[in-house]
């Protein structure tokens, strides 16, 4: 036991995985419901609270740091509501002039009384995830990275929320009416989740930072909505991306002697960017393969109509035969040699010589386009 | 430092200049976006332009503004590309495509920008500054290639003006006279990524976010047309960085950057609150006023069915009676028909309090006012035995 959290690089993946998978759990929900800008706004604006406990308190983490600094992110989301519901600026607008004025307060607020303390303006976008070993805390007589302390409650804690309120948050994310009429509250879901994110983006800060977090939040369960169309799956999909990202970007900034934490968060993209090309329904290549299956298809039952049509007339040996298809079809010889070898290999034409017949399938099929 | 000594001072020239030339191109270029509805782009390509800072500086091997500016300028409309390509071709919306740029771009920046402090080494000096910016390290030779960008795009919105707007405002009749809107699109699009990429210097690419906004959306409190909302945007934007700069000088040199921005935020809620059209100020007033005005003419329209009631013109009526009807007091709203002439003290039966009678003009007045309001209801009031328990009944309701 010791030894697993003695080990710093496990230490480290481990920090990148709970702040992946506490990130899917809510990110999920988030994108589902379209708020993942939220997230970005939100992000950016606990560095206020922070710096606000921070100078109340003196405290940089713990239950206090954590609470205070998911008061402002809630106040973000309910100044941003505010300024839109005066209906004077849009809703993006109204989250574009929000969180950078919170944001730049903290950061003056840093600027003005914090010029030489742990909380510097780097630590507070990038995180320092590599030195997350050098400060334990002793729980139940095993020296625990404190971050990993934290990030696991807090993923312990979104976990129970999510398992505990599923019905709840299923129904409100996807039927907000339905959820109203039910009277399960689909607001106070929205804000408990926000808190949430908020109460989880200050634990994180100090491993990843503040904008890093928001690739943890929102590019897997983005990437895993690529992948299914269930609940359960997508959850599952997210924390899994969540924890790959974590370990292979870990060997990559080793591998190449760079950030840590932006690595995890650039392989997040990674992720995204595979599921977005080859994800199996809604990726590029199956959109791209399907589409060419499609007109692959299409040109088949051209051809078999077009045979049924003259088949047993006076014309169809001047219809039915390879040349007429360029002709009537206005197909170019290549392709049209193209479409009949396919059709041949499915075994919907016969040819003999020039001439083309239908097999008992083909003059099925044509039948079936006709009569529909 | 006094104010003579803040202007007279090269660095603090330099950084209000910078100043100047942000406040002119944010708002410039923020006003198509806004309107577009795509202020959180411009949150996006500020991140996005992190790692390209870092390729224009590993491509000119040190930190020259103009290779910089370059390489975010590049990421910027890369990222823009991404955004609308997963928009398109996923089941993803908008916002998941916007924070996917974002964090994603960022943490590819945050990745070359500690591999550039591992090979590099010192020459590597001040490109954290990128990050919140670093108004105070501005040189001249900055300002110029700042200028120059701010030159390019005030020429390109004035050659373009009308094809801008028309994509602005409706790009489905813009397409069907045949203008190019998609490549607009791409240009104005582009063009965010230019006013990002001036801010760079000043504010840095977490902030630049608020310059692409705020000015813009302030100046549309105050003024509609597109004519006019431009060049007042540009002047929220310069006052804005004028502000900031002179501020962060005078208190001992503050972050430049996060003061522009918080000026910024500062005008727009000025401009919320207090444009003339707009303001919440002034809306305020006028829900006040009509608030006034209808309850002025249900005390009048009362008077008038108490005095038809008793077929008594002058009838005098109670204020106690009218306050209890209307369930709050009334004698302001009287004092002020009194000063409009349009209702009258009476002294009858003075242990009962003051009582309040039409005038002839008040009179018309109601006459005039109920047959505005509901004729059939007025003519039928006429002959109807008892209007005022209708009105008693009501009342209790409410």
């Amino acid at each position: 036991m010791a030894a697993f959290f003695g080990n710093p690089t496990l230490m480290i993946i481990l920090t990148g995985a709970l702040v992946g998978i506490s990130g899917a759990l809510l990110g999920t929900f988030l994108i589902l419901r379209r708020n993942a800008m939220l997230v970005d706004a939100i992000s950016h604006s606990i560095v206020f609270g922070i710096v606000v406990v921070w100078l109340i308190t003196w405290a940089t983490s713990g239950p206090v740091q954590i609470l205070g600094a998911a008061l402002a992110g809630l106040l973000t989301v309910f100044l941003t509501e505010l300024l839109a519901n005066t209906r004077r600026v849009r809703m993006d607008a109204a989250i574009g002039l929000v969180f950078p004025a919170l944001f730049a307060a903290g950061v003056l607020l840093l600027n003005i009384y914090a010029r030489d303390v742990h909380l510097d303006t780097h630590t507070v976008l990038l995180g320092e995830i590599g030195f997350v070993w050098l400060d334990t805390v002793t729980v139940a007589g095993i020296e625990i990275p404190r971050s990993v302390v934290w990030m696991g409650t807090l993923t312990l804690i979104n976990a129970v929320f999510v398992i505990a309120f599923f019905k709840e948050l299923k129904l409100s994310t996807f039927d907000p009416g339905l959820a109203t009429a039910l009277g399960l509250a689909p607001t106070a879901m929205f804000y408990a989740l926000l808190t949430l994110t908020s109460a989880t983006a200050v634990a994180a800060f100090d491993a990843v930072g503040a904008v890093l977090y928001i690739a943890f939040v929102i590019v897997p369960p983005a990437a895993a909505y690529l992948l299914t169309d269930r609940l359960i799956p997508m959850l599952v999909w997210a924390a899994a991306i969540g924890v790959i990202s974590s370990a292979t970007g870990y060997a990559a900034a080793i591998a190449l002697d760079v950030s840590i934490g932006g690595m995890m968060a650039l392989m997040t993209g990674a992720c995204f960017g595979l599921a977005f090309l080859f994800g199996p329904r809604y990726g590029l290549v199956a959109q791209a393969w399907r589409q060419y299956m499609r007109r692959y298809a299409d040109e088949s039952r051209a051809l078999v109509v077009h045979l049924y049509e003259h088949e047993g007339n006076p014309e169809a040996a001047r219809e039915n035969v390879v040349p007429a298809l360029q002709k009537h079809l206005g197909w170019d010889p290549a392709k049209a040699e193209q479409v009949l070898r396919r059709s041949l290999r499915r075994g919907l034409v016969l040819r003999e010589g020039t001439g083309l017949h239908l097999t008992r399938r083909g003059r099925q099929a044509a039948r079936e386009l006709l009569e529909y | 430092m006094s104010l003579f000594e803040i202007l007279t001072n090269y660095t603090v020239q330099n950084v209000v200049i910078g100043a100047v030339l942000l406040g002119c191109v944010s708002g410039l270029l923020g006003t198509f976006a806004v309107l577009r509805q795509q202020s959180l782009l411009g949150d996006t390509l500020a991140h996005a332009a992190l790692p390209g800072v870092c390729i224009g500086f590993l491509i000119a091997g040190g930190r020259h503004l103009g290779w910089i500016m370059a390489g975010a300028l590049a990421t910027g409309v890369i990222t823009a590309m991404f955004v609308v390509l997963v928009v398109k071709r996923s089941r993803l919306k908008t916002d998941a495509a916007l924070g996917i740029g974002l964090s994603v771009t960022f943490a590819a920046g945050v990745v070359l920008l500690t591999y550039i402090q591992g090979t590099a080494g010192a020459s590597q000096g001040g490109l954290d500054s990128f990050l919140f910016g670093q108004a105070a390290a501005t040189r001249r030779s900055d300002l110029w290639v700042m200028g120059a960008v701010t030159l390019a795009a005030l020429v390109l919105v004035l050659a373009c003006w009308k094809q801008f707007k028309l994509v602005v405002f409706d790009p489905l009749f813009a397409r069907s006279i045949g203008v190019p809107v998609v490549a607009l699109e791409v240009l104005l699009t582009a063009m965010i990524a230019l006013a990002v990429v001036v801010g760079l210097q000043m504010v840095g690419v977490v902030l630049m976010t608020a310059m692409v906004i705020a000015p813009a959306a302030a100046a549309r409190q105050w003024i509609g047309r597109l004519e006019h909302m431009v060049p007042l945007a540009m002047l929220m934007g310069v006052i804005a960085g004028v502000c900031g700069a002179l501020i962060s000088a005078w208190g001992n040199h503050l972050a430049t950057g996060p003061l522009v921005v918080l000026s910024a935020t500062v005008l727009v809620l000025i401009s919320l609150l207090a444009a003339p059209g707009r303001g919440i100020i002034r809306e305020r007033i006028d829900r006040w006023r009509a608030r006034r005005a209808l309850g002025q003419r249900q005390v009048l329209a009362t008077l008038y069915k108490l005095a038809i009631k008793h077929r008594d013109r002058y009838y005098p009526a109670e204020l106690g009676m009218l306050d209890s009807f209307f369930g709050l007091g009334t004698r302001r709203a009287l004092q002020r028909l009194e000063r409009q002439g349009l209702v009258a003290r009476v002294g009858h039966m003075r242990e009962e309090g003051p009582h309040w009678t039409l005038t002839d003009a008040g009179y018309d007045q109601a006459q005039r006012q109920a047959a505005f309001v509901t004729p059939e209801d007025g003519s039928r009031d006429r002959g109807s035995p008892d209007p005022s328990t209708r009105g008693h009944g009501t009342s209790e309701h409410g």
